[in-house]
């Protein structure tokens, strides 16, 4: 069998999410160097205050100030900070239940070192310089020899209150699409369309994933198809896609290269878009040093039969 | 109404650290053609299918769309998916098969964890406001928990490291786990939890068949019968909860039924050392009876699989007559968030 392809693959977003009545209290207090949490049904106040009662699922709305100070309930001693976590130094991961909270807040404890932190240890929030109403205004927690610090007096009303967060995501991998799909690309690095046929139905699909769908067999049996096929359906395309540079309008089309029992898609080129058509002969036009056709044009060929094609629509 | 259903079938892949040759589907479809084949049937046989798996993992998207060619979805099958461990996708077909619109089920589940870093890719299921964007890996979250366990007198290190030693010497026997004998206890991974306490990345899949009264019988020589199963979740907020134990474990079981006698054996899915003591605790197992023979997901943890292979496991030791009343736990989320325990019996023989 030949190597298997990998490659990098990063997936990235900027998640936008917008904030209820409670957490946006509560992130715009950090903006302003406020703690707030929040009064459940049963008297207790919880921070991070969220929306609706663990317990009783209630909706919670009586806002409450805490102290910036208070004490580890448990901790981890993280030695190799990752992408993304607060410190880049080593650092304890700590649950704090700051003072006047009956829950505690998940963050990260700048220390010296492991032998420096211990549950009960009493701490306080480090501010981040710049803030912006995220969680991320705690820079991290700091030891904190000392009584519970004096509450600001807020009610959790601020001026500008930050109604949403962008939180940035990041997954890096290393991609591998497994062996029939590693010989398809393979194979079109010879310029040739590799499918793979059915043990059981023996239909040729491209490209092949492994598997026949129909039948739930392996399809391991290669069958060279094309380069020719015709088109089976088609649509135009009349908005510029961000990244892509090719005029509009063009035709995106379904093509069943020939031998093969199942569409693929691709670009059709070398005529005008309005003259496509169903049953149009193409052919592939690859560019040099591409991995893949560029596009299909036509091949002058009379149209194919709908007979020829239909049960590939 | 209510119909006696039984798990009639089991089958799982062996779990590696990478499938870089295979994709999904391929990784799959070998598990789902031995289970179907140790019961005879053939997937238009099958009235009802459910997976379990997380597009996350491998970061592909509709993976689960794909995976379905090797089911062999044509002409269109009765289906569902469920983005979590393919315990919670029995869960479905089992309450599927209650309503009497299908006598079989077939469960599958799969992940493939080695393209992408699993620890990061596992932060994204967190809080999204107030946790995800400190991206706490699922080591660190597990060493929070252990450190409490620590701190309240439930447990040690050393106790911790016996824990690992014990699960991966008889994962020796298990010919599917991912690490199987003696490995060193090893140096911290987040403090107090060393490799050793920590469960193998890893790839895999499993799938189980279920069926209803006579076609139970008919498919398996002893059938294990679900007894009851129950899955309950804890609040979302880590510092919320009490991470020593574990109530949802408690009242899933209770639930269950796992209370009103005792069981011979269990499955308890415990990624990390520490959540085997806090499991026990809930689940009120004392030293009679065998825990994880398996070896547990300590020796082998597919992501969205483990769960499953624990329900899969503890059936499997019914059907060879090895167990007449046996308790599945499978977990999801960090710190044992999540929790759904199966209790399964055999027939006298
Ligand atoms: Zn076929």
């Amino acid at each position: 069998m030949s190597e298997v392809l990998k490659a990098p693959l990063v997936v990235e977003f900027p998640f936008t999410r917008s904030l209820g009545p409670v957490q946006s209290a509560f992130l715009t207090g950090l903006r302003e160097r406020v703690v707030l949490g929040v009064r459940a049904s049963d008297g207790r106040i919880l921070v991070p205050p969220v929306e609706y009662d663990p317990t009783t699922a209630d909706e919670l709305r009586d806002l409450v100030e805490v102290a910036p100070t208070g004490t580890v309930t448990t901790w981890a001693w993280n030695h190799a900070p990752r992408r993304g976590q607060p410190l880049t130094t080593p650092f304890a991961w700590v649950l704090v239940r700051l003072d006047g909270s009956d829950t505690a807040l998940l963050h990260a404890l700048d220390a010296p070192g492991p032998d420096a932190v211990h549950t009960g240890l009493r701490v306080r929030i480090r501010w981040a310089g710049e803030r912006t109403g995220a969680i991320t205004d705690i820079a991290c927690f700091e030891p904190h020899d000392g009584e519970p610090a004096r509450l600001t007096g807020s009610t959790g009303e601020f001026a500008d209150p930050v109604g949403g967060i962008v939180a940035a995501a990041r997954l890096d991998y290393t991609y591998s699409p497994g062996r029939a799909q590693t010989a398809y690309i393979n194979s079109l690095a010879d310029r040739r369309t590799v499918g793979e046929r059915c043990p059981s139905c023996r239909k040729v699909y491209v490209p092949p994933r492994g598997a026949c769908p129909t039948c739930g067999l392996p399809t391991t049996e290669q069958v060279e198809v094309g380069p020719r096929g015709t088109v089976t359906t088609f649509c135009i395309v009349n908005i510029k896609a961000k990244n892509l540079d090719i005029e509009v309008p063009y035709v995106y089309a379904h093509i069943a290269l020939d031998g093969a029992d199942l569409a693929l898609h691709a670009r059709i080129g070398g005529i005008p878009y309005d003259q496509v058509r169903m049953g149009l002969r193409v052919e592939p036009v690859w560019t040099d040093g591409a991995r893949y056709p560029d596009h299909y044009r036509p091949t002058g060929e009379p149209d194919a039969d709908y007979d020829a094609y239909k049960e590939l629509l | 109404m209510t119909r006696d259903i039984a798990v009639v079938a089991f089958a799982q892949t062996d779990v590696r650290r990478t499938t870089d040759e295979l994709s999904e589907v391929e990784m799959l479809m070998p598990v789902l053609h031995s289970v179907l084949d140790r019961t005879g049937l053939k997937t238009a046989d099958i009235g009802f299918t459910c997976s379990g798996s997380s597009d996350y993992l491998a970061g592909r998207a509709f993976s689960f769309t794909l995976a379905l060619d090797g089911v062999g979805a044509w002409p269109p099958i009765s289906e569902s998916h469920v983005e979590t461990d393919g315990a919670w996708a029995l869960y479905e077909a089992w309450t599927k098969l209650l309503t009497g619109d299908a006598d079989t089920a077939l469960v599958y589940s799969y992940g493939k964890s080695s393209p992408g870093s699993l620890r990061d890719v596992l932060t994204r299921q967190l809080d999204p406001y107030y946790v995800a964007p400190l991206w706490p890996d699922s080591v660190a979250l597990a060493a929070l928990q252990a450190q409490a366990l620590i701190d309240a007198g439930d447990t040690d290190e050393s106790a911790l490291a016996a824990i690992g030693t014990r699960s991966r010497r008889v994962a020796t026997l298990n010919s599917h786990a991912q690490i199987r004998g003696p490995v060193p206890q090893g140096d911290y991974v987040v403090r107090p939890l060393r490799t050793g306490d920590c469960p193998p990345v890893g790839d895999g899949a499993a799938a189980v068949i279920l069926a209803a009264g006579e076609r139970a019988r008919e498919l398996c020589s002893r059938p294990a019968w679900i007894r009851g199963i129950d899955h309950r979740i804890e609040a979302h907020s880590l510092g919320v909860r009490d991470l020593t134990d574990s109530p949802s474990t408690r009242l899933a079981a209770e639930r269950a039924g796992a209370f009103e006698r005792p069981v011979d054996t269990a499955e308890l899915h415990a990624p990390f050392s520490a959540q085997e003591v806090v499991l026990r605790k809930a689940l009120r197992l004392d030293d009679s009876v065998r825990v994880n023979l398996s070896g547990g997901a300590i020796a082998a943890n597919p992501m969205m699989a483990a769960g499953l292979i624990r329900v899969g496991e503890a059936a499997a030791r019914v059907h060879r007559g090895e167990s007449d009343r046996a308790l599945a736990h499978a977990t999801s989320g960090p710190c044992l968030q999540q929790n759904l325990v199966a209790v399964l019996e055999g027939e006298p023989r």
